[in-house]
């Protein structure tokens, strides 16, 4: 009996309207006292109904919800015999609930895209060699699972055999399709565009790179900061004490009219579902362009954002250095040129694969007494030659006497901002090369946006020398750049801001630089690796992509203001129904009722726009080319 | 001890959150502190003494709210 009054709320509500209107129209237009009585005293019977069911279920677990007062207002208003009024009020509750259920299940929408994706099913090797369609659940570590063109890979793992092309744009936010073949690895959610693969389970369920991905947003859009927390504690002892001071009122004013009023003035609708609303449509933005942003509190934080700490390597350069210039002295240039390949192939630094690329095919010697000069280079005797590779320092130390030429080559190269790899043989220089980490496509414009929704520090921190590092800062137009860094010294200088009182975030490869992300408010890691990226982060960056970053930003700004505004109509609704029902003469249940509903539905809404927020319409006309 | 994952209808009013979490706490063998409700995805996250009492417990308890349950996941701790 009760669950089939709640499962037939809606055809309540209409009902209900009907016989309001009904009910006007004996009134007004018929003069009919008698039909519009009973049309109003049918609508409020019947609509109190599901109401008094829900508020009865709420009492029996000792909450004091809004449909208790609603409930013994309405009983109130039938009491007095005011018909018109119960009849409008419990079906503007109704009402409004239906439509916040609408609106409701439209900002979470992204959300919900989004966990859809998830795979659902597996075609499962059997015992007798044979593929059998399996939940996805039933899948354990170890199975071998046949995957056909069109479907989704139901869990991460590795191609056993078979071959296709894979759509990871679910993973990675990137729509280009990847080529797999044996033993590539594969990963949930994503989606087999051609061919047949069978593929052996690694990761099922939650484990996976997609599960995390879901889980975390989940949690995301739950999380609540402290203002949140109070809100909620606010919100439990809310209701009773408008209860308590609506029977305080009718006892000593003995005024059942007044004291119904504020039962139905006193619910606080607008203020519990406010801010999880903006935070829902927020996250949910977020999701469908590649950001997440790991809860509230992240939002809140971030959107109040000083300073952007950036690493150099890898965050704002490709991290993948080449030989943009050289210059070569003396004669032989091919025999300098094989000594330097023989000496740099013996490294694993950067700086020695860019050279050794650059140089390409040439003749190696051997190389022997090779000795490692900290913070220099090498040295070391190629054919009873002396070698040194390395910088400038190293030059000195060996006793290379250098050209005026060669100066002004140093100077040039290093002012275009190169690092330095310089090639002596017997005392002589012979090579001078400047490797240069190429800036990411696209990395000015992005700082520049972030630089206009309001950050006031761009910083870079590198491990280079500080020529290079100042180069690189002039043609970014950052604000400050440091050189010659340690990670060390990063995370101090993280902290040294900290202290200064500014909320900092901090953008690193998540790999060296743990400790910086972990000390600064927000961190974001940029590594390739979507496990860690995801793990360590508090904003993930889908695929690593930086031009997401404004609109991360852009979107936590938002986000925080849309909150602040719900909070703000929430508690100024709640002040002025408050205000109105003592000052005023026109205040009654309906409007109240009204009002608090129309609050409700103003916050979902705003909270609403949220989800088509989108930064590149906001600045279209200054970015565009 | 068990954790349980249980899936509800869309979540749209307000109280709902704290009529559900008081229902479910008040049930001999849930961990009163691990109850979570989650309004946004619409889940009851909480950890349960599987000796005492089964996770259709639960559901039932929920289902009195007139919350219908969805589908709901045991995972041993």
């Amino acid at each position: 009996m009760q669950r089939m009054i709640l499962d037939r709320k809606n055809h309540i509500t209409w009902i209900g309207a009907i016989l309001i209107v009904i009910g006007f129209a004996g009134e007004l237009v018929f003069k009919n006292e008698v039909v519009a009585v009973w049309a109003f005293a049918i609508a409020s019977v019947l609509g109190v109904a599901p109401i008094a069911i829900q508020a009865y279920q709420a009492l029996k677990v000792k909450v004091v919800s809004i449909d208790v007062l609603v409930t013994i207002a309405v009983v109130g208003a039938f009491f007095i015999k005011n018909f018109e009024e119960s009849a409008i009020v419990t079906f503007l509750f109704l009402f409004g609930a239906f439509l916040e259920q609408r609106t409701l299940n439209k900002t979470r929408s992204a959300i919900k895209e989004l966990t859809e994706m998830a795979p659902e099913s597996a075609l499962k090797q059997t015992e007798d060699g044979e593929f059998e369609e399996v939940e996805v659940d039933e899948v354990d570590v170890g199975d071998i699972l046949l995957v056909k063109t069109g479907a989704k890979i139901p869990v991460d793992g590795r191609v056993l055999s078979g071959e296709g092309s894979i759509n990871e744009a679910s993973i990675t936010g990137e729509s280009l399709p990847v080529a797999k073949e044996k033993d590539s690895r594969v990963f949930a959610g994503t989606i087999l565009d051609n061919g047949t693969i069978q593929i052996v389970a690694d990761r099922i369920g939650e484990d996976t790179t997609f599960g995390r991905i879901i889980e975390l947003v989940e949690e995301a859009q739950d999380s609540k900061s402290e203002a949140e927390r109070f809100i909620d504690r606010f919100a439990k002892y809310y209701t009773p004490i408008v209860l308590l001071l609506g029977i305080l009122v009718w006892a000593f004013s003995r005024d059942i009219e007044l004291a119904i009023t504020i039962l139905v003035l006193g619910c606080p609708g607008a203020l519990v579902i406010g801010v999880p609303v903006s935070n829902v449509a927020g996250i949910g933005n977020g999701a469908r362009h590649g950001v997440l942003l790991k809860g509230s509190e992240v939002i809140g934080d971030f959107s109040r954002l000083d300073t952007m700490v950036f690493d150099k390597t890898g965050t704002l350069t490709v991290g993948n250095p080449s030989v943009a210039e050289k210059v070569l002295y003396g004669e032989n240039a091919e025999e300098a040129l094989g000594y330097l390949a023989s000496v740099e192939r013996e490294s694993d630094h950067p700086l020695a694969k860019a050279v050794l690329k650059e140089i390409g095919e040439t003749t190696f010697s051997q190389v022997e007494d090779t000795q490692v000069i900290k913070g220099g280079g090498i040295a070391a005797s190629i054919n009873e030659h002396r070698v040194a590779v390395g910088n400038v320092t190293l030059m000195e130390r060996e006793g290379v006497e250098l050209s005026e030429q060669a100066k002004a080559d140093i100077d040039r190269f290093e002012t275009n901002g190169n690092s330095l790899v310089l090639t002596s043989v017997d005392g002589q220089l012979r090579v001078l090369m400047g490797v240069r980490d190429q800036i990411r496509p696209g990395v000015i414009d992005d700082l520049r946006r972030l630089k206009k929704l309001g950050v006031k520090n761009l910083v870079m921190l590198s491990g280079d020398n500080q020529g290079t590092v100042d180069a690189v800062s002039r043609k970014l137009g950052l604000t400050q750049a440091h050189g010659n860094m340690l990670p060390e010294d990063k995370s101090a200088y993280i902290k040294k801001l900290i202290e200064e009182g500014q909320i900092v975030a901090f953008v690193g490869d998540g790999v060296n630089d743990s400790p910086s992300l972990a000390l600064a408010h927000i961190g974001i890691a940029m590594g390739s690796g979507t496990d860690v990226a995801i793990e360590t982060s508090d904003v993930v960056l889908m695929n690593s992509d930086f031009s997401r970053l404004p609109h991360a930003l852009g979107l936590a700004k938002a986000t925080a203001r849309n909150m602040r505004q719900n909070i703000l109509i929430a508690v100024g609704v709640v002040l002025f129904l408050l205000a109105s029902v003592f000052l005023s003469e026109w205040m009654n249940m309906s409007i109240g009722m009204f009002v608090h509903e129309a609050s409700i539905l103003v916050v979902i809404l705003n909270g609403m726009r949220l989800l088509r927020y989108n930064l590149k319409n906001q600045h279209g006309r200054e970015i565009k080319k | 001890m068990k954790t349980a994952t249980i899936q509800l209808e869309a979540l749209t009013c307000p109280s709902c959150v704290q009529k559900i979490e008081n229902a479910t706490k008040s049930l001999n063998g849930v961990e009163r502190e691990s109850v979570k409700v989650l309004f946004n995805s619409s889940k009851v996250k909480l950890e349960f003494d599987d000796e005492k009492l089964s996770v259709q417990d639960v559901e039932k308890a929920i289902a009195a709210l007139g919350y219908e349950v969805k589908k709901s996941q045991v995972k041993a701790k």
